[in-house]
């Protein structure tokens, strides 16, 4: 390879994927990430209880992520020869995993039994916003 | 069990800032955006060939060159991804996938085809004719025509046996390969004695007959037969590979799968009845039963350029390689004409992965000379085999002209290991990145 630039590795996902669907893979990729990253400024923190709920999916889309590259390349885990092939396959499986843990938060985000709350009617308001808004109105 | 707020806080401005950035990386990555500058010329510009390197030549050219007229002549309409006959020629493809459009469908809109057989090239008068007698007058000409496979030279074969009988010949075409394919499911269900040959002269991918060989294996192993199944690979020289320490590796591999080896056996007739193949050696004719075997015929220069004075005089004598400087591909007796790809008369680089790295040599040589200046890139015999071992394995195998290993990525993809990384390569980022080079994107 002469020379691997960025531009060259775009050509080539799009050739590999045609440049319609490669672009909807990467807008996918990118509103799940954007989905999960709104979810937690939303919420203000990650919500530990869902997200534990989430990760529970994570051996399940590796080993999805995992089957599906064998499965698409006619290949299969006797051919795994050497570091550099147990390195991609790790990157694999943590690509399929961790996108599945996000998008799994972000559903069970979407569902109001699960969003993990403790009591979901009931959200206390931090005591400092409602004294500093009183203040002001006294004050004007 | 009390909540604690554990990670911090992901404020809207951070969040911001990291889509910021997000936008700023990408912004920069627009494909194909042109770093390079144009120059006008009103050059006539010919060449001779539409596959792989006369289409990335054509294309690049026309992005390079403002007024420029640019024609190429190619009478065959489809364009063929020749690296997946391997593919087509054990069944893990079917022929549809080696037929990637029209040769038109690759041409930039500002390059004229001429759909007709190049017939005549005449350097002096800086001449191409085509058979329907088309008159292409040009100021630089690219001969870019691929080499001809001279199946008559082998006695007794002809290609309507391939597919019947155990006989494989994937390199005469996609449904040729396909046939090959069924001739390899009949041996693997079989048995028998499988010969894998290679010609005597220079060939294009001279990896594809050892990864013939490697794959029946696998497949035969594969379907239980191994035991009852004789493979036999016949070297037409004294190594297995023109680099020393790829042969090395490969006779070690063949040893490890049982595969047996014969040493400076040239393949002469084939009797399709009797099942027998008769090789020349140096100790006269041998000939030797089959249940498969795999022809891969000699092969030279299209009839265009053997008749035409661009072929070396002194080298390659009955191949007609064109006359070449090694390094810059320009014609060592016409300054005007340059050669890529199989046609190319250099001591390596017949592969698609050559191709890539030709074109911008020659791109750069053709527009120094119309500037006026000296050109500065070289081509260094790089040529690329990600040679295939097993269904799922491969070694991805780069070199150059002093038979030294150029590895792509180094300390990342190790060139003498059977990798399932160097399979995926072959498998997924192979073709698309050859489509990506017609472009003249890569």
């Amino acid at each position: 390879m002469k020379e691997l630039t960025l531009s060259t590795l775009l050509a080539v996902f799009e050739e590999m994927f045609g440049r319609a669907l490669f672009w909807s893979l990467v807008a996918a990729a990118l509103l799940v990430t954007l989905l999960f990253v709104l979810v937690l400024v939303r919420e203000h923190r990650l919500e530990s209880r869902r997200f534990l709920r989430a990760e529970l999916t994570a051996p399940l889309g590796g080993i999805a992520a995992v089957a599906f590259v064998f499965w698409v390349t006619n290949s299969g885990p006797a051919n795994i020869g050497g570091p550099i092939d147990w390195v991609l396959l790790a990157a694999i499986a943590v690509a399929g995993g961790g996108g599945l843990v996000m998008a799994s938060y972000v559903l069970l985000g979407l569902l109001p039994r699960c969003r993990g709350e403790r009591a979901p009617a009931a959200r206390i308001e931090p005591p400092s916003a409602a004294r500093s808004t009183a203040n002001f109105r006294k004050a004007a | 069990m009390t909540d604690v707020r554990q990670s911090p806080k992901l404020t809207r401005r951070a969040l911001g800032a990291l889509l910021g950035g997000g936008l700023v990386l990408a912004a920069g990555a627009r494909p194909g955006a042109a770093a390079a500058t144009t120059v006008r010329s009103s050059a006539r510009i010919v060449v001779v060939g539409g596959g792989a390197a006369g289409t990335a030549i054509a294309n690049r050219l026309v992005r390079r060159l403002e007024g420029a007229t640019i024609t190429l002549v190619d009478a065959r309409r489809e364009h063929l991804y020749q690296p997946g006959f391997s593919l087509v020629g054990v069944g893990l493809e079917t022929a549809s996938y080696v037929v990637v459009g029209r040769t038109r469908d690759w041409l930039p809109a500002g390059a004229r085809l001429v759909e007709e057989e190049a017939a005549e090239i005449d350097p002096e008068a800086r001449r191409v004719t085509t058979r329907g007698g088309t008159r292409l007058d040009y100021d630089f000409l690219i001969v870019a025509t691929g080499l001809e496979l001279d199946w008559a030279a082998i006695e007794g074969f002809s290609l309507d046996l391939v597919g019947k009988d155990g006989i494989g010949a994937l390199y005469a075409g996609p449904e040729y390969a396909e046939r090959t394919a069924r001739a390899v499911r009949a041996f693997a269900e079989r048995g028998g004695t499988a010969i894998f040959t290679r010609p005597n002269t220079e060939m294009k991918c001279a990896g594809a007959p050892l990864k013939h060989t490697f794959l029946v294996e696998d497949i035969v192993s594969t379907a239980g037969k191994r035991k009852s199944a004789e493979i036999v690979y016949c070297s037409n020289s004294k190594v297995l590979f023109s680099v020393p320490i790829v042969s090395e590796r490969v006779r070690m591999l063949f040893a490890e799968r049982g595969i047996r080896t014969r040493y400076e056996h040239v393949l002469r007739a084939v009797d399709p009845v009797r099942r027998i193949a008769t090789f020349v050696t140096p100790q006269g004719p041998e000939e030797l039963g089959y249940d498969y075997l795999h022809v891969i015929p000699p092969m030279r220069a299209p009839e265009v350029v053997r008749n035409s004075p661009l072929p070396w005089a002194d080298k390659w004598k009955g191949q007609h390689w064109v006359e070449v400087d090694p390094g810059t591909l320009r014609h060592r007796r016409y300054p005007e004409i340059f050669a890529i790809g199989d046609v190319a008369g250099v001591p390596k680089g017949k592969t698609a992965a050559s191709v890539k790295w030709q074109v911008p040599v020659v791109e750069d040589h053709l527009l120094a000379q119309i500037q006026g200046r000296e050109g500065r890139e070289v081509y260094n015999g790089y040529t690329s085999c990600p040679l295939i071992t097993r269904v799922g394995k491969a070694m991805l195998i780069e070199f150059d002209y002093k038979d030294d290993l150029v590895p792509s990525f180094p300390g990342v993809i190790a060139p003498l290991e059977e990798l399932w990384i160097s399979w995926l390569m072959k498998e997924i980022a192979l073709k698309p990145t050859y489509r990506a080079m017609l472009r003249g994107l890569a």
